[in-house]
């Protein structure tokens, strides 16, 4: 993801024609619009579809967002039927739910920040240091397997590991203490779905670390256990900076998301009981939208949610150029 | 260091290995064991579980082996013919989206992939840009509502056809390919066409295969788009499905309706999760060192 995640070197779109098929004219550097065409309509042709596919689900969708702004009703104009300005901005402003709703983003969107994100770097210096090849292999087949689950699976996987007559139960009993209803009680909620977030991303999460780990220059290492280093200080000092780009990287996609904290999940074992800890922007934006048919409040509060996500991936991907000068872009 | 071969390279960190770092390695194998086991218990729980009889499960007894085996929760999701029309749900839309999803991503990742092509930045933006802004669950919701592809297959094809990830992988491999081919083959008098059907996607196997995969186990497990736009219980895929058990919400119909006479609400629920498991599962072992060399083929290119 490193390196794909970068748009093209520079000067894509003035590039003389270099080793291209055989332009017929023009020793010019740049070609006119006109030219482009002519010569690659075949290559234009190709774009089509999946621009209209861009256009239409992704840029629309976008624009969509007047509603907003506007007012809203269900049938009516897709954008909406006249203008009510920051109407609906100002009444999640006010309402309390909505500020409980947001800081339990926050705290969840951290939780899962603390846990998924360094855990897979733990993991893979853990799996690096196995010399017995199939072994490694082994733990790494099995810890990738949750990631392949539908998050219904997962999901159902959770309910049933936390129902009263669940496996969580039995130890609980066998400490002697009393069969909790973990789902219903607000005080477990975190716990539940950052444990479940781990299981099912920190094994994949390694992927790209173990990658990254395979083209560090061994001679470093080398070079480092002359100047005396252990294994420990060869880790610190060779192996944790040969990752920072790929760990940089997937901060910053990871703090992109921060604000659309595992809304599927959450939707899932979420339940009324469990709203003072388990309610989050996108699930509140999916009931006010859907339960209570209010389309413009939950398009403001939804587009409220994507400008921070926005932001916060702008400002991390600046702050990581400034600082240690890897960026997406 | 990733062990490249059994022979040689890795050995090479210290001349002997200190007593800390033996005992290190030893405290290492058993995390990563573990690992292994916590990964693995949610799983054989399940199993346990839909293959236990229902007095057992609501005692809390069983844990990694069933109890009282019992294959009547099985037999009666066996027949119920809503589950079996949703699991066939699931395998058409899965064919039918990850094969326009192909399409797509092919076209528009080897239009991107060709550095001489005036406006190809602006094409790449186009692309990310979606990555970190998107219009959100609403304006989205409106725009299927009124493209009148609520209820139908297309809701859940084609608003999700191209994933930008799955671009860029796909376009970091058609780079990676030799130019001079191409442009032989244009001076053999191919035209654009017939250098990405004849030339370009032959040598592109690998990814191809890849990309499938990605797309297919996505579509496979979804669920949302459906739950979101489909209301009739016949085109439900059958991730909706499980999600309704689990919500309880199936209970006026099919399943939970012959499961009263049972009571076995929750082997139910194990076993449905373990026949949408299943077919992950079976296929996962053939199928994960393509996902990963997919990866790869993505990440540690240049």
């Amino acid at each position: 993801m490193t390196s794909t995640l970068r748009p093209p070197p520079p000067a894509p779109p003035r590039s003389p024609a270099e080793s291209a098929s055989p332009a017929p004219r023009s020793p010019r550097r740049r070609r006119s619009w006109r030219q482009a065409l002519r010569r690659d309509w075949q290559l234009y042709s190709l774009a089509i579809l999946p621009l209209l596919f861009f256009l239409v689900f992704r840029y629309l969708p976008m624009i969509g967002n007047v509603i907003a702004f506007r007012r809203f009703k269900p049938g009516g104009n897709i954008f909406g039927e006249y203008w009510v300005g920051l109407r609906y901005f100002r009444m999640f402003f006010t309402d309390p739910t909505f500020w409980e709703v947001f800081t339990n983003t926050l705290v969840l969107g951290t939780l899962t920040l603390l846990f998924c994100f360094p855990l897979p770097i733990v993991l893979a210096l853990l799996l690096n240091e196995v010399r017995a090849r199939r072994f490694k292999r082994f733990v790494q087949s099995v810890s990738y397997l949750p990631h392949f689950l539908s998050i219904v699976i997962v999901a159902a996987m959770v309910m049933q590991l936390t129902s009263i007559e669940g496996a969580a139960n039995q130890v609980v009993r066998l400490f002697g203490g009393d069969a909790v209803a973990f789902l219903q009680q607000p005080g477990w909620f975190r716990t539940i779905y950052v444990s479940s977030e781990v299981w099912q991303t920190v094994g994949w999460g390694t992927i790209l670390y173990l990658a990254a780990l395979t083209t560090i220059d061994q001679d470093l290492y080398e070079a480092a256990r002359i100047d005396g280093a252990g294994r420990l200080r060869q880790t610190w000092h060779v192996t944790l900076p040969g990752i920072r780009p790929t760990m940089v990287t997937l901060l910053i996609l990871n703090i992109g998301s921060f604000m659309a904290v595992g809304f599927e999940k959450i939707l899932l074992i979420y339940n009324p009981l469990t709203y003072p800890t388990a309610d989050v922007i996108s699930t509140y934006l999916f009931r006010m939208g859907f339960q209570s048919s209010n389309f413009s409040y939950a398009a403001a509060v939804g587009l409220f949610e994507a400008v921070i996500g926005l932001v916060l991936v702008l400002t991390a991907n600046l702050i990581s150029r400034r600082t240690v000068g890897t960026s997406l872009w | 260091m990733i062990l490249g071969t059994k022979s040689e390279a890795p050995k090479t960190r210290g001349p002997v290995d200190s007593r800390g770092y033996r005992i290190f390695r030893v405290v290492n194998t058993v995390v990563l064991i573990g690992v292994v086991v916590v990964t693995l218990f949610p799983f054989l729980n399940i199993v346990a579980r839909s293959l236990s009889e229902e007095a057992y499960i609501i005692s809390g007894k069983v844990t990694i082996f069933p109890r009282g085996f019992d294959l009547t929760a099985y037999k009666l999701l066996m027949s119920d013919a809503l589950f079996w029309t949703n699991y066939r749900n699931t395998v058409v839309y899965t064919v039918v989206a990850t094969l326009i999803s192909i399409v797509l991503t092919t076209c528009y990742a080897y239009v991107l992939s060709k550095p001489r092509l005036k406006g190809r930045g602006v094409l790449v933006g186009v692309a990310l840009f979606t990555m970190f802004f998107s219009g959100g669950l609403i304006p989205n919701y409106v725009l299927v509502t009124s493209l009148g592809m609520k209820n139908t297959i297309w809701a859940v094809v084609i608003p999700n056809a191209i994933s930008v990830f799955n671009l860029l992988v796909m376009k970091a491999f058609f780079e990676s390919l030799p130019s001079e081919l191409e442009e032989a083959a244009a001076v053999d008098g191919l035209n654009t066409y017939g250098i990405l059907l004849r030339i370009v996607l032959p040598l592109s196997k690998a990814i191809i295969a890849t990309m499938v995969l990605f797309y297919a186990v996505s579509f496979w497990n979804s669920w949302f788009t459906a739950f979101l736009y489909m209301d009739q219980q016949d085109l439900l895929p059958v991730t909706v499905y499980l999600r309704n058990l689990i919500a309880g919400a199936t209970s006026a119909e099919s399943a939970a309706a012959n499961a009263d006479k049972v009571q076995a609400a929750a082997t139910l629920q194990a076993v449905t999760i373990v026949l949408t498991t299943l077919p992950i599962l079976a296929v996962y072992p053939f199928v994960q060192r393509y996902f990963v060399s997919g990866v790869l083929l993505g990440a540690v290119k240049g």
